[in-house]
């Protein structure tokens, strides 16, 4: 929801970004503030997950130009597991399976480092199994995944769900969910879609990537950004998802050129 | 003959010097192996870099020690060892320097099970343990079990008579607590028809100093007999140790087996594993070692008879400068038809000096079986550690938690739950240390 004179909790300008010597991001502005939903739509290969990935401290991308603002600091002076106490989440478009690292464990631990950092109290081990039990119910999760190792084997839309779950227990300042509707059947998008307007308060922000209009029936954005080739192209209110969903994003990125042509 | 050889052989006299002083021992045929054995060690040598079986283990610095036979018997409180205790295990044979502490011990011979020094044993089951005593191990041709042979007289006996299911296990204590001494622990574990027992052979220090352990365990296992066999070394970081184990399995027997080496600077150990008609083994392995710690695990599962099914994974987490070899051989001989057999060696460097030789080896000579082998030399993924950083770890804490899970699925098979929680630790703390 945009509350008037909300904090800015992430401000990009102009950020560039190589992988492998081959830029990818292309000066990309991008402004959130508290409350607010947005969301992110654009076509194959321009550059969505990678921007997700630069904002969590993945080290294969190169920063090459711009600067990200996040509560007031520069994002690149923290460390990825800085970011994440800070209040960063990235819910990966492919999380990875772990094999070993017991689901349990794994949550638990970061759910108490985070804790510790963020000057709160840590739960002992039967504290955290009830915290947990409540968390999965929100996103009715059987209790069973917690001893499995984290992602090993599960479907596709049981990581996903999972990629919720660590969002809930962190509980972010800004989460970043990259395809997080991919893969979910109508019934989990709908589980899944509760669980993150739940999660939704006037103090942390939310950045959706996604294919489909589907999802946003369920998580109303306030922003709609398209991006091609490294760039946010255009933005509009929750009406453009629809459009693009009738329209493609052929017209955008013609539109885009006509109004960079005529600046120039 | 060469310098080597005569360095051999002196140092193999030195090694035997306390030999003829061991008490003569009632039963005949046991004395005529320790002679056939001190005839073995005259004959035999040292291996080098040379041997086939020894190529990537240099162990030519044992020969350079003044080791000699244990001379003086030191004697400890149970307030000095309790720290090694196991909580299920409270059937229990402690020796120092292999040699028996009957004050320490708390071992039992009724009519459901005997767990003794060998020579308590002797009265009830003395015909029972000659056919495997000395004859399951190759000391023929192995100089280290022919060495342990020719000093055959404290050992660790267990016995389970047909059709009884130990529920207690049972620990096997051996604590190294003199320097420049070699001892040479030796087991010997019969399990008859249709019985069931777990049995913990655990290797252990109380000093800092450089020693040598040379240790044998025989383990026979008759019809249908299901055998735990969980070994721990966890010796000295100066500690030499070098082990040979030889299990037999009988007709439709189950052996199950994990062993673990954290400790000594050098370890070597030697597992040989004979499959009859339907055995089933499970035979998984985890050496974690740093610094300059070499650990060096050879096994060979002989699948003589058709039916039989071997699974084995073994493990090896290597930091600093340290080595560690696994040579896995799998023998399937002519007519052991439908022989199921999986083996996998997976192995994570933790630094760029760490240096592993895996080595698969599988000789088979039936056409209708199922062997499986695989083998993967790694560093730990940089997307995983990247994930649980994302999530709030450090870099520290993430490698720490994805190496001990590596360790713990080798841990995790360990069916006694406070060995597994304290060997968790160690894993933990080792991990911690080198990261
Ligand atoms: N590690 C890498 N090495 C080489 N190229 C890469 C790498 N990572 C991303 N790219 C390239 O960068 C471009 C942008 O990829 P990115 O994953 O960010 O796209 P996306 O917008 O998330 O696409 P999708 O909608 O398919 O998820 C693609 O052309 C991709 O091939
Ligand atoms: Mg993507």
């Amino acid at each position: 929801m945009i509350y008037p004179d909300s904090k800015i909790v992430l401000e990009v300008r102009g950020l560039c970004a190589t992988v492998n010597g081959t830029e990818i991001l292309k000066g990309l502005d991008l402004t959130v503030r508290r409350g607010e939903v947005h969301a992110i739509m654009g076509p194959n290969g321009s550059g969505k997950s990678t921007f997700s990935k630069i904002l969590a401290g993945h080290s294969a991308y190169e920063v090459t130009g711009g600067s990200v603002m996040f509560e007031g600091q520069n994002l690149f002076d923290l460390a990825p597991e800085e970011r994440a106490r800070a209040g960063v989440f990235l819910a990966f478009q492919y999380p990875i399976e772990i094999p070993g690292v017991i689901n349990s464990q794994f949550l638990r631990l970061t759910y108490n480092t985070v804790q510790t950092h963020r000057g709160k109290e840590e739960l002992d081990p039967l504290e955290f199994d009830d915290y947990v039990r409540e968390k999965m119910k929100l996103l009715e999760m059987s209790p069973d995944f917690l001893e499995r190792s984290v992602n090993e084997g599960f479907s596709g839309g049981e990581k996903k769900r999972n990629e919720i779950l660590q969002m809930a227990m962190l509980d972010p300042r800004l989460a970043i969910l990259d395809e997080t509707d991919s893969g979910l059947d109508i019934d989990a998008l709908r589980i899944v879609a509760n669980g993150v307007n739940q999660l939704a308060n006037k103090d942390n922000a939310i950045v959706l990537v996604t294919h489909y209009q589907r999802l946003l029936n369920y998580i109303v954005p306030d922003y709609v950004h398209v991006m091609e080739a490294g760039r946010i192209i255009k933005t509009g209110g929750k009406e453009l998802a629809l459009e693009l969903e009738s329209r493609g994003y052929d017209w955008v990125g013609v539109e885009h050129k006509a109004v960079a042509g005529a600046v120039a | 003959m060469s310098a080597t050889g005569t360095i051999n052989a002196g140092y193999l006299e030195t090694l035997l010097a306390g030999q003829p002083q061991l008490p003569t021992s009632p039963l005949a045929w046991l004395n005529a192996l320790r002679a056939e054995a001190v005839d073995r060690v005259g004959v035999l040598t040292v291996p080098t870099l040379r041997d086939e079986e020894w190529r990537f283990t240099d162990i030519s610095q044992l020969t350079k020690m003044p080791f000699h036979p244990v001379r003086t018997t030191i004697s400890l409180q149970a307030a000095d060892i309790e720290r090694f205790y196991i909580e299920e295990a409270t059937t229990r044979l402690v020796f120092i320097d292999g040699v028996y502490a009957p004050q320490l011990s708390s071992g039992i011979a009724d009519s459901d099970v005997t767990v003794v020094n060998l020579e308590a044993g002797f009265a009830a089951h003395a015909a029972k343990i000659e056919p495997y005593l000395g004859r399951l191990t190759e000391f023929r041709d192995n100089v280290f079990a022919a060495l342990n042979t020719a000093f055959l007289h404290d050992a660790a006996l267990v016995v389970v008579p047909r059709d009884i299911a130990v529920t207690v296990p049972v620990h096997l204590l051996f604590i190294a607590m003199q320097k420049d001494v070699v001892s040479y622990p030796r087991c010997l574990l019969l399990a008859e028809s249709g019985s069931a027992v777990t049995v913990i052979e655990d290797y252990v220090s109380l000093q800092e100093d450089a020693y040598f352990t040379n240790a044998v365990a025989e383990i026979a296992l008759l019809d249908n007999a299901r055998v735990n066999h969980i070994r721990v070394q966890r010796e000295g970081a100066k500690a030499f140790h070098i082990a040979n184990c030889a299990v037999s399995l009988a007709r439709a027997s189950n052996y199950q087996s994990v062993s673990v080496a954290f400790g000594a600077r050098i370890s070597r150990y030697n597992l040989n594993v004979q499959l009859a008609e339907e055995a089933e083994c499970a035979v998984d392995g985890l050496a974690l070692i740093s610094g300059r710690q070499l650990a060096d695990t050879h096994t060979c599962i002989d699948h003589a008879k058709p039916h039989a099914v071997s699974h084995q994974m073994h493990k090896c987490i290597v930091g600093g400068g340290a080595h560690a070899v696994f040579n896995g051989k799998i023998m399937v001989r002519q007519g052991a038809q439908r022989t199921d057999s999986r083996q996998s060696s997976r192995n994570l460097l933790l630094t760029n000096k760490a240096h592993v030789d895996t080595k698969p080896q599988l000789e088979i000579f039936a056409d209708d079986v199922k062997c499986t082998h695989g083998a993967t030399i790694g560093q730990l993924d940089s997307e995983e550690v990247f994930y649980l950083q994302s999530r709030g770890l450090s870099d520290t804490a993430a490698r720490n938690m994805l190496t001990y899970a590596f360790g713990a699925e080798i841990i995790e098979r360990i069916p006694i739950s406070s060995l597994k929680c304290q060997l968790e630790q160690t894993v933990l703390e080792q991990t911690a240390t080198q990261l």
